[in-house]
């Protein structure tokens, strides 16, 4: 069976002045999966994360190259339309950012810059995509007051349904369970596996067990390259290279 | 411990909380002196005759101070006007158009601005600003004037401020989390949509202290105003006509103060206004500050 | 729709962008033509001779007694704001180091105290001064200089103390020093690039204000010798001579301008490099 790639990176590189970040990158991510982008911190997988939607373009400091396909587009060409390229994506990061709006407008800002003003429809948008991460039942009542009066975890779900608000094709997530207590954890990574259905998945993590049970395509990454993928239960329990075989071991 | 080193203890402990007790007591110190020092002009006439009376004859004993209430507001205004939109807007540009090098070199710029003596502005202000406003300005507009005007002192206490409340901005857009920009972004916003709705309205009680606190020192200014604003007591909303603010008063006329009855007593009452005033938009908007701060 | 958000947001940056750089251009503006017009009459003579006889008519002499007078005033009210100002901060960073509600309270109660306008302070130094039976003199002027400039040596130096990470506290605690010895001992060390950034930023304000001295320190041709005589300062000096009607004396003015915005940036110059280097010898 012939897998379709959602997005497709060849020769990416990332440099700061003289320092590579990211070396020649080559990487195929498959589509309706989770992948996850596995290895220590400061390897470049953040990175990675932020260069699929353009987020590399805030520090005018990094240097990219390469190319990123996306629906058969280069993304990385210099381009006026970035925003839409965006709104294919939604980006859940290590700290919930509710917007300074209601919850309300949290869930219906992507809409709006859409151009969308029609009430019922942000109404049921609101009421849809807060039922899809599981929040509605708890935030019904107060739809309207400011997201800080809700817990980390709670946050965090909202900033995922203001994600999928805008009908995104993937789900770029940086290590999004780092800030959680371990119950939101496991209710972040269930809605992941759910979700998967729909949409595709990149998750950056560091914790072993995490992208043990979360993987459905396993990318190790090392000093800003990709040492080894693939499926993971390959992949963790038979290691190639000696820098995996010494993570395996010092993660468990 | 020895005994002598416990005696060194006692007393830098003792020096230490004294120091500390005297420092925060000074307002206090301050405003009650000032307020016995005035007490005699209450007894001469009411505080609201003191406030909204228009008529200053010293000599005369009496004491109306609403032409410096008023001068006073009026350039404070006129400086918040010129300077407010201008601050905002390059506040914003150093924080997010512009480059890394462009903001390490303005930091300090900002900074050694602030740090010039109001003489050296009001030089300024006499050099140009004044000869502006009397022989282009004020022609202009079919109007005669000498160019010290209530419109000179508001754009030297513009200019005088602009450093002042700009340093305070752009520390309270660096608060902002990067990652609330990289969130709006996301979601697809343009670059300025992320300015609009993440970093203008989390920095918004930041924006409002940051220009309280300039009023605030703007309406405390003496010599730059009082060098090119006039000095002459009389209520006028055209801004081409000389003003008087309060401190301008107090300054010009301590020499006098002694040998007028009662002078020394109504000058003592304009720096308790001055103070009161003053204080209290200090005490108001470093509370938002504080409020947003702990959350 | 992409059209239009395209040129709002072209709009907006070329709008800021224009703001910034024309305020850099005007506060260039003004510095130059500061020094513009002083530089002519700025001579040896300005610096190093005080006013003689015909001075204010146009003839021979310099402000050197303002300049001598601003630099014991300042001088004077950096020591006292000193005393005064390093161990109020010590103690906000020591003692109250465990009620934090506190230290927010005396915080801001500081940070409104440093936005009295300098006016007030000469007002209530004047008055004191009269109470106590003194005329305008240096000491007068140095003690109200002082009360201005104090608040700003505590917040300055506190907001380097404040970062001292608090583990450093407690393993000073733990080895058995009391709190007066962590703030004299530890924080002070630690804090040391805290303390020259305040003491250099409030010298460079205590020598520019002028409302404070205008009726404590007084005006004299003279060098003052003596703590009850009275002093001219810089500003002040620079604000009598613009009064003038003789072009002379107002371009004199002009030059004395120069040397007070020269002292100024000096001072804030050198404050910058030298906290930037105590800090750096601190990491070791």
């Amino acid at each position: 069976m012939k897998q379709d790639n959602a997005i497709e990176i060849h020769n990416l590189n990332v440099c700061v002045d003289d320092q590579r970040i990211l070396k020649n990158i080559n990487l195929q991510i498959p589509s309706h999966k989770i992948t996850v982008l596995l290895g220590p911190s400061g390897c470049g997988k953040t990175t990675l994360l932020r260069s699929l939607n353009r987020l590399t373009d805030l520090y005018k400091e990094l240097k990219v190259t390469g190319q990123i396909f996306i629906d058969g587009e280069d993304i990385l060409k210099p381009r006026n339309d970035i925003y839409e390229i965006r709104q294919k994506m939604g980006l859940l990061s290590q700290k919930p950012y509710p917007l300074p709006l209601s919850i309300y407008k949290n869930v219906t800002y992507g809409i709006k810059l859409k151009g969308v003003k029609d009430k019922k429809l942000l109404d049921y948008n609101v009421e849809k995509r807060l039922q899809e991460v599981g929040l509605w039942d708890e935030v019904k009542d107060r739809l309207h007051s400011s997201p800080d009066t809700l817990s980390i975890g709670q946050q965090q779900r909202l900033c995922l349904a203001r994600g999928l608000a805008v009908k995104p094709r993937l789900i770029l997530a940086d290590e999004p369970t780092s800030a959680l207590d371990p119950h939101s954890s496991k209710t972040i990574e269930d809605l992941f596996k759910k979700l998967k259905d729909q949409y595709t998945i990149v998750v950056v993590t560091h914790i072993l067990r995490q992208a043990k049970r979360l993987a459905d395509h396993a990318v190790f990454m090392h000093f800003g390259e990709v040492i080894e993928q693939g499926s993971p239960d390959e992949m963790f329990s038979n290691p190639q290279s000696p820098e995996l075989k010494k993570y395996l071991i010092d993660g468990n | 411990m020895s005994r002598r080193k416990a005696i060194i203890q006692y007393f830098s402990q003792g020096w230490m909380m004294i120091a500390l007790f005297v420092i925060l007591l000074l307002p206090l110190i301050i405003g009650i002196a000032l307020t016995c020092k005035s007490g005699p002009i209450f007894r001469l006439c009411g505080l609201d005759e003191l406030l909204f009376s228009s008529i200053w004859k010293p000599t005369g004993g009496q004491f109306g101070f609403l032409p410096f209430i008023l001068s006073s507001l009026y350039v404070t205004i006129l400086s918040f006007i010129f300077s407010a939109p201008v601050c905002i807007l390059a506040a914003i540009y150093l924080t997010q158009f512009a480059s890394k090098r462009l903001i390490s070199f303005m930091l300090p710029v900002i900074d050694i601005l602030a740090g010039i003596p109001s003489v050296v502005y009001g030089m300024w202000g006499i050099l140009i600003v004044v000869p502006f406003v009397g022989e282009s300005l004020a022609p202009f507009f079919n109007v005669n004037s000498s160019g010290y005007t209530i419109l000179s002192g508001g754009i030297v206490l513009a200019v005088m401020c602009i450093p002042y409340v700009l340093n305070m901005l752009i520390e309270s857009f660096k608060t902002v989390p990067n990652g609330l920009v990289e969130a709006t972004l996301s979601l697809g916003a343009t670059k300025w949509e992320s300015i609009k709705h993440s970093v203008l309205r989390k920095c918004s009680t930041g924006i409002i202290s940051a220009f309280g606190l300039g009023l605030a020192k703007a309406f405390g200014e003496t010599l730059a105003v009082m060098m090119v604003v006039g000095n002459v007591v009389q209520i006028s909303g055209n801004p081409l006509e000389a003003g008087y603010p309060l401190p301008a008063l107090i300054a010009n006329n301590y020499g006098e103060m002694l040998s007028i009855p009662m002078y020394d007593s109504a000058l003592m009452l304009a720096s308790l206004i001055l103070l009161v005033i003053v204080m209290l938009i200090n005490l108001f908007f470093r509370y938002l500050i504080y409020k947003t701060q702990k959350r | 729709m992409r059209r239009r958000k395209r040129i709002e947001e072209l709009f907006f940056k070329i709008l800021t962008g224009l703001a910034c750089y024309s305020l850099i251009l005007v506060l260039g503006y003004i510095i130059l033509i500061i020094f513009k017009k002083g530089i002519n009459m700025l001579t040896l003579d300005m610096i190093i001779t005080a006013p003689t006889g015909g001075y204010y008519y146009g003839g021979e002499g310099g402000v050197l007694n303002a300049i001598m007078g601003s630099l014991y005033i300042a001088i004077g009210a950096t020591v006292i704001a000193m005393i005064f100002g390093v161990p109020a901060a010590l103690f906000i960073n020591s003692h109250l180091q465990h009620k934090p509600r506190m230290q927010g309270f005396i915080r801001y109660l500081l940070d409104a105290l440093w936005g009295i306008p300098s006016i007030v302070y000469g007002a209530f130094g004047f008055m004191v001064m009269i109470m106590m039976g003194m005329s305008a003199s240096l000491l007068a002027g140095i003690i109200t200089v002082a009360f201005l400039i104090t608040p700003i040596v505590i917040r300055t130096f506190d907001e380097v103390l404040c970062t001292i990470p608090r583990g450093l506290h407690e393993a000073a605690l733990s080895l058995g020093s009391t709190r007066t010895q962590l703030a004299f001992k530890v924080l002070w060390k630690q804090g040391f690039s805290g303390f020259i950034t305040a003491v250099l930023l409030a010298f460079g304000r205590g020598i520019g204000d002028a409302a404070s001295v205008l009726f404590t320190a007084g005006y004299t041709d003279l060098v003052p010798q003596y703590l009850d005589e009275p002093a001219a300062t810089l500003p002040l000096a620079i604000f009598f001579q613009l009064g003038s009607p003789i072009p002379e004396v107002r371009n004199r003015a002009y030059a004395a301008g120069i040397i007070l915005t020269v002292i100024v940036l000096i001072i804030s110059v050198s404050a910058r490099l030298m906290s930037r280097k105590f800090s750096k010898t601190n990491l070791n």
